[in-house]
């Protein structure tokens, strides 16, 4: 699909599918990054990013549907500016991640998948993200927190908020 | 950012790099980066495969299948290009050495991936990271633009005539992608649901192409193997396992980290002193030997050498090399409930006995817990687990199946604690429990 | 591929290498259980219920994805074996309701046979089920998914089977589900082969869901009404206070020549049977010019006094008839035997949908050079000509996409449109819509108006380098064009021809000789005499008037009495109403038609699932027909025309040979004298087949067709126990190439319309207005990969 076209999404990132799809042997392979890069643009997996990336990759939109259903990381809902993901799998529940999990849940006043009033912070739990050995560990969007007390947590909550927060894209 | 850990009783050979700047390429040559790949352009793949045979690694993902080996399956002819696969979707639950490898060699991943392409006559290889490395995948994806600025990648890759490219991408949130026919499908922008085997991917993978799918950290190792001599690799394990792996020690110890350590290193030494004993000086009551999938030992069982075959003899597993430790203060009912609990979210659903399975076992423990269970529902989840292993599609069934015996099995009497209305005795769970409610 | 030698359970069995375990046990007897495998499907290995202990490996293996291989050791029932399945069922059990007594699936489902062989007679799971509301996805097909095992039949059969792809899995894990592509609802086909396929009753009928239960039934295996495929189809039927009536069309015997298969028509359309319109009382009009009901003796006496007087005063000439493309063989046979030995005229025809009798002609000298519909399930190539079969014949189209699937079968495809099977094909051309007569001469190799390139050469090359190829064509192509096609298809090694037609028994028609030149087999009317002895009359020997004339000769007011059965001429030709006026005009129906309603007398008629018989499909499938449902107040056209023949003073049992020739008696006969006709006559009305010893016996024409014509000769036990014969033998006996009036005028009826029926079914109308019958290709993806 050439950039001219019709896009919902931003121009660079239209360029970047344009390219994504070329890569690899076959079109459909770049979906799975596509539909995570697509998110992270729009916020969430709605009903025209699925109808694009279906016509860009060339399949059905219910195909498009079926394979996003499948990642846990792909929303069909807006989550907040900054989704605080919490990992309570073993390593960090051992280590006091429901601890962590709670004092979220009480600082921000929202629950698991829910979204603050103002929209600018999400909670999730979340299973394993790979942050054993430095349990605690939380991940804001893509951002890694580790060794964490209710205390460090305090400060990450306040820096995102007053703009000072890491945002890897 | 993770940081890094260090103990005497560490044999650097993955992690020499690690802290030195490395995922900057000027500094990975000086720290003789990319020779390797150099002396495998020269010499050829039959070289290669040899000393990937001699060097005696076995697949870090946690099946420990003999890499050389896995190599030489791939037909020298095909009509189909072949590929080589990078299993980065590390997600085991204790695990988060290839989290270290990515962020601090990137270059050796590099190098590996060419490495096993030479060996095998691909063209191209994918590096596939989960995707919750987003931040990994920045590093990675500076590494390979790198190379290919070095002329390490591309068109005629040192000089040799060959041409070799790499992708990277990320998943998106699967642990089951980490199943090496999942990822195929993954990286196929598929539903990640293994395929039927056989064919096995060096015959049938990737794109239907013959294909090598290597765990991270077995890849990184490689470019570290060639340099050092296979002989010399296999001689720092122990017997039939060669060389060192990345130990991710996790729970209640003092100094949690990975560290890099020979195979067959004792259990008891990693918790105790590499680890640094258990947290607070309390006592050890468990330890999950190689990430939340492995059949849990007690504290009278961690006199064992970590590698396959004496783990395989103490009734449990290497696996994925994430030990989990836990002390007295965990209620077991709790740990296995939550263990199962990431089984069923994982699970992909396809086959009857994982999808159903796991979800039974995850009422079943959380009713256990909560007090609402009687006898014959520890002996019922011992029978539905004992009725899911060997039997699922693929091996995430056994994967929630294992511990599962395991807990009800080594613990039984916890469970039995929490039978008919009594509910959890361990104090801070009820509190969370009463917090929740 | 060679055999391989294995054992199982300690017995020893052979099976080419390669095939499945599962699919050689079943072959030597050994039931292993899958929710799963289905054959034909992709394999998914995701029920585990076939697992099987396979010697010196160490896991349980299932036999749905294992080949078999020489010196396999194998044991399919142990107790290590029946254990796993009954822990497999148990967890099964785990969500699904167990609301037997209530689903439609009970007492046919999958699910509930295996419980009863291996489950658990006590449950373990004691957690709260997980509940979820049934959601209708479309007029026919609703979803309860609770009841869902999630073994992805229907996702495969709706893809690799049908090319539709409506049917996707969302979610994971236990919240795995089957969706549909519309969101809430379905963009397909409507076939409801999901359905049918559906081991539980997870996916239900809109037309059947909670009014019976399966063994409160009968199922009766016929022959669909519909298009001219000829699918069988079961009807489930029950009795009603007017007769019994249909309750549910579905595939439950997949024996027929389209195995699996059933479309939209074949398995909801038979609604049209119990629609409030249908006539179930005899009309005359009346003085005041109105239809008013009467008796039946008032009406057969009357139509029959006046079809009289016009013979005795004016002469067959001016008595026409038009048959129908739905009435049976006998039926059809009978009506042109009645017009040329009782009426006396050859002024008889049929709408004609596809150039049959010039396709008898060019295959003149070939016998055994006609495509049965099986065919195209195997053969190695296939080239169709025009014809969009997807639509017009979806089992034709649904052996296409098999063979293609399963045997990597080379497609060709010819023409004007961007018809769906394209996406089958090896190689397309598109041929202007008016130029399949030139592109017929262009693959003959003859010069020619086609505008040919490198691209249509290169298909046509491919065309001539194949071996053996099936070749298919629309009403595209007639007369002097099908000769050459066919021409051109003989000059290649081993080829076999069809010709596409539209209803249920349009070919039917052609091969007993509704067509005003025409005699059964086609015998050309010049040639009649060879008939007179078996029909005790002299017959005409001059071609009479075809249907278009008819009409116009009516408007001349040179056609005193015409005779309409089963068909709608008016509507079809759009005839000018005040052209019958002068005629005499008798409509045998279901339904006031637009022909109908101009009638003098009318007949309500019984339709093709209320009487017995033989059809024959366009491919030359020769089928028995069941009488499934019964309507009290109709009559099957084969009664009326007897009756009317009675009236007119014809002696019946001439007209009808009953009792007559070797044939005739299968065994009915022989009870006459010792009271066991009756037992007989109990026991052929239990089985839905008229009794023999009378002049409404079809069977007793069936035995005068075989005696004649001479391709309707073929093996009887067969047809009779409900299976297909394949018509081989030469059909015809005029010459090639006579030049003889194009009338071919096809319906294109797509998959929701069906002639008058499609009319009156509801379920179809109510389909097509719902919306969810529209779909959206996706080019990148075929069945084939």
């Amino acid at each position: 699909m050439a950039t001219e076209k019709k896009t919902i999404f931003s121009p660079e990132l239209a360029a970047h599918f344009d390219k994504l799809v070329t890569l690899y042997p076959v079109r459909r392979s770049a979906l799975v990054p596509m539909l995570l890069y697509a998110q992270d643009e729009v916020g969430y997996i709605s009903p025209a990013v699925i109808a694009e990336v279906a016509e860009r990759i060339g399949i059905r939109e219910n195909d498009v549907a079926s394979v996003l259903s499948y990642y846990s990381m792909l929303r069909t809902k807006p989550a907040g500016k900054y989704n605080i993901q919490v990992c309570t799998n073993i390593s960090c529940m051992l280590r006091d991640g429901y601890g962590i999990l709670e004092h979220c849940s009480r600082r921000l006043g929202i629950g698991h998948k829910e979204v603050t009033p103002d929209g600018v912070f999400s909670l999730e739990e979340v299973e394993c993200i790979g942050a054993c050995c430095w349990a605690p560990a939380i991940q804001v969007n893509y951002d890694f927190f580790d060794d964490l007390t209710p205390g460090k947590m305090d400060r990450i909550i306040d820096d995102y908020r007053a703009g000072r927060g890491k945002e890897t894209v | 950012m993770p940081s890094l850990v260090s103990h005497p009783d560490e044999v650097k050979i993955i992690s020499h790099r690690f802290g030195q700047g490395a995922a900057e390429i000027d500094r990975y040559i000086e720290l003789d980066g990319y020779k390797a790949t150099r002396a495998a352009v020269e010499k050829g793949p039959e070289w290669i495969i040899n000393e990937m045979k001699a060097s005696g690694l076995r697949g870090r993902g946690g099946a420990g299948f003999p890499t050389g080996l896995k190599w030489s399956f791939v037909p020298k002819q095909s009509d189909r290009p072949k590929y080589v696969l990078v299993n980065g979707d590390e997600s085991e639950p204790g695990t988060c050495k290839d989290h270290v490898i990515f962020l601090h060699d990137p270059h050796a991943v590099i190098e590996g991936t060419i490495i096993a392409g030479l060996a095998i006559g691909s063209k191209m290889g994918f590096i596939y990271l989960r995707g919750e490395y987003r931040y990994l995948l920045k590093i990675m994806e500076k590494a390979v633009a790198d190379a290919y600025a070095k002329g390490f990648l591309g068109k005629n890759i040192f000089g040799s005539g060959i041409d070799f490219d790499v992708i990277t991408q990320t998943g998106a949130g699967a642990y089951e992608v980490g199943e090496e026919s999942a990822l195929m499908e993954s990286l196929e922008g598929k539903r990640g649901v293994p395929r039927i085997k056989p064919p096995f991917p060096a015959v049938v993978g990737l794109y239907g192409g013959p294909t090598v799918i290597n765990n991270a950290e077995t890849i990184a190792s490689v470019p570290h193997i060639l340099l050092m001599g296979g002989e010399a690799y296999a001689k720092v394990g122990s017997e039939r396992n060669g060389g060192t792996r990345l130990f991710g020690i996790s729970g209640h110890v003092e100094r949690p980290g990975v560290y890099e350590l020979p195979m067959g290193y004792s259990l008891r030494k990693a918790i105790y002193e590499v680890g640094g004993g258990i947290r607070g000086g309390k006592k050890l009551k468990a330890v999950v030997p190689g990430g939340s999938s492995t059949p849990v030992l007690t504290a009278d069982e961690i006199d064992v050498g970590l590698d396959f075959d004496q783990m395989g003899k103490a009734g449990t597993m290497l696996g994925s090399g994430g030990i989990v430790v836990l002390d007295e203060s965990v209620c077991m009912v709790e740990f296995a409930l939550r263990t199962i609990q990431f089984y069923q979210h994982e699970s992909c659903g396809w086959c009857i006995p994982c999808r159903e399975g796991t979800d039974w076992l995850k009422k079943s423990i959380g009713r256990l817990h909560a007090g609402g269970a009687v006898d014959k529902d520890i002996d019922n989840i011992r029978y539905l687990a004992e009725n899911m292993l060997g039997r699922t599609f693929c091996p995430l069934g056994d994967a929630a199946a294992m511990p599962t015996i395991g807990f009800v099995k080594k613990f039984r009497k916890e469970f039995e604690d929490h039978l008919n209305g009594r509910g959890c005795p361990y104090k801070h769970a009820r509190e969370r429990e009463e917090a929740l409610v | 591929m060679a055999d391989v030698t294995f054992t199982v359970d300690g017995k020893k069995l052979t099976a080419p290498a390669g095939t499945l375990l599962i699919d050689a046990c079943k072959a030597a007897g050994i039931e292993i259980p899958a929710f799963c495998y289905y054959p034909g499907l992709s394999l998914q290995a995701a029920c585990r219920m076939c697992l099987v202990r396979l010697e010196k490996v160490p896991k349980l293996q299932t036999a749905c994805t294992t080949p078999v291989a020489e010196g396999m050791a194998v044991s399919t029932e142990t107790d290590e074996i029946k254990q796993a399945r009954k822990s497999m069922v148990e967890l099964l059990l785990g969500n699904h309701p167990l609301d037997c007594p209530v689903c439609d699936k009970g007492g046919e489902c999958e699910l509930q046979d295996m419980t009863y062989k291996y489950g658990a007679g006590e449950s373990k799971y004691v957690e709260i089920k997980q509940h979820r509301e049934e959601q209708q996805w479309s007029p026919v097909v609703y979803f309860d998914r609770p009841r869902c095992i999630l073994c992805y039949r229907c996702v495969r059969v709706c893809g690799e089977g049908m090319d539709v792809w409506a049917l996707g899995v969302e979610n994971r894990a236990v919240g795995s589900v089957i969706a549909p592509n519309g969101g809430d609802h379905l963009n397909c086909e409507e076939c409801g082969m999901c359905i049918d396929i559906c081991p539980v009753g997870a996916l239900t009928s809109g037309t059947y869901r909670y009014k019976t239960r399966p063994w409160e039934m009968n199922h009766v295996a016929t022959i669909c009404t519909h298009c001219g495929d000829g699918c069988k189809t079961t009807l489930g039927v029950r009795i009603v206070t007017d007769g019994s009536e249909i309750i549910r069309g579905n595939n439950r015997d997949k024996s027929g020549i389209n195995g699996d298969f059933l479309c939209i028509k074949g398995r909801y359309a038979f609604d049209f049977t119990t629609h409030a319109e249908r006539i179930t009382k005899p009309l005359m009009r009346q003085a005041d010019g109105k239809l008013a009901p009467v008796s039946w003796e008032q009406a057969l006496d009357f139509a029959g006094r006046r079809l009289k007087e016009v013979r005795d005063s004016r002469g067959g000439k001016a008595i026409g008839v038009i048959g129908s493309n739905r009435t049976t063989n006998e039926e059809s046979y009978l009506l042109q035997k009645f017009a040329r030995g009782v009426l006396g005229t050859n002024n008889i025809d049929h709408h004609r949908t596809a150039d049959y009798a010039a396709f008898a002609a060019a295959l003149k000298g070939h016998a055994g050079r006609e495509a049965s519909l099986r065919d195209f399930a195997s053969a190695p190539a296939i080239l169709l000509i025009g014809n969009d079969p997807t639509e017009q014949h979806p089992a034709l189209a649904w052996q296409v996409r098999t063979n293609v699937r399963l045997n990597r079968s080379r497609l060709y495809v010819a023409n004007h449109a961007d018809i769906k099977l394209r996406r089958q094909a090896k190689a397309a051309v598109t041929v202007p819509q008016t130029g399949y007569a030139a592109f017929v001469q262009y693959l003959s190799g003859r010069e020619g108006s086609f505008d040919g390139n490198d691209a249509t050469a290169g298909f046509c090359d491919a065309i001539r380098n194949e071996s053996s190829l099936l070749i298919v064509f629309g009403s595209e192509l007639r007369g002097r064009d099908i000769q050459s096609l066919v021409q051109f298809g003989l000059s290649l090694p081993d080829t076999k021809f069809a010709c596409l037609g539209d209803y249920s028994n349009s070919r039917g028609a052609a091969d007993m000789g509704l067509l005003p030149d025409l005699l059964p087999g086609y015998v050309p009317v010049s040639a009649a005499a060879q008939f007179n002895e078996e029909y005790c009359a002299s017959l005409p020997t001059q071609p009479g008037l075809d249907l278009v004339e008819m009409f116009d000769a009516a408007g001349r007011g040179d056609l005193a009495a015409l005779y309409v059965v089963g068909s709608n001429p008016v509507a079809r030709y759009g005839i000018d109403p005040s052209s019958l006026r002068n005629t005499f005009l008798i409509a045998q129906d279901m339904f006031l038609t637009e022909t109908a309603a101009l009638a003098d007398v009318v007949f309500p008629a019984a339709n093709l699932y209320e009487k017995a018989g033989t059809v024959t499909n366009t491919y030359g499938d020769l089928q028995l027909v069941k009488k499934a449902a019964d309507k009290a107040g109709v009559r099957t056209d084969f009664e009326l025309i007897v009756r009317l023949a009675d009236k007119m003073g014809a002696n019946p049992k001439t007209l009808v040979p009953f009792g007559k020739g070797v044939r005739a008696d299968f065994g009915q006969t022989r009870g006459a004298q010792s009271g066991e006709a009756d037992r007989h006559a109990v026991w052929l009305a239990a089985n839905h087949l008229e009794p023999k010893l009378s002049p409404f016996d079809p069977f007793a024409i069936f035995d005068e067709i075989q005696r004649l014509v001479s391709a309707y000769n073929v093996p009887r036990l067969n047809l009779l126990t409900g299976n297909d014969e394949h018509i081989k033998s030469e059909l015809v006996q005029i010459e090639p190439g006579s030049a003889r009036r194009d009338l071919v005028f096809p319906s294109n009826d797509d998959l929701y319309t069906s002639g008058t029926l499609g009319k009156y079914s509801a379920k179809l109308r109510e389909t097509v207005e719902s919306g969810t019958t529209v779909m959206k290709p996706a080019e990148s993806e075929t069945a084939a990969d």
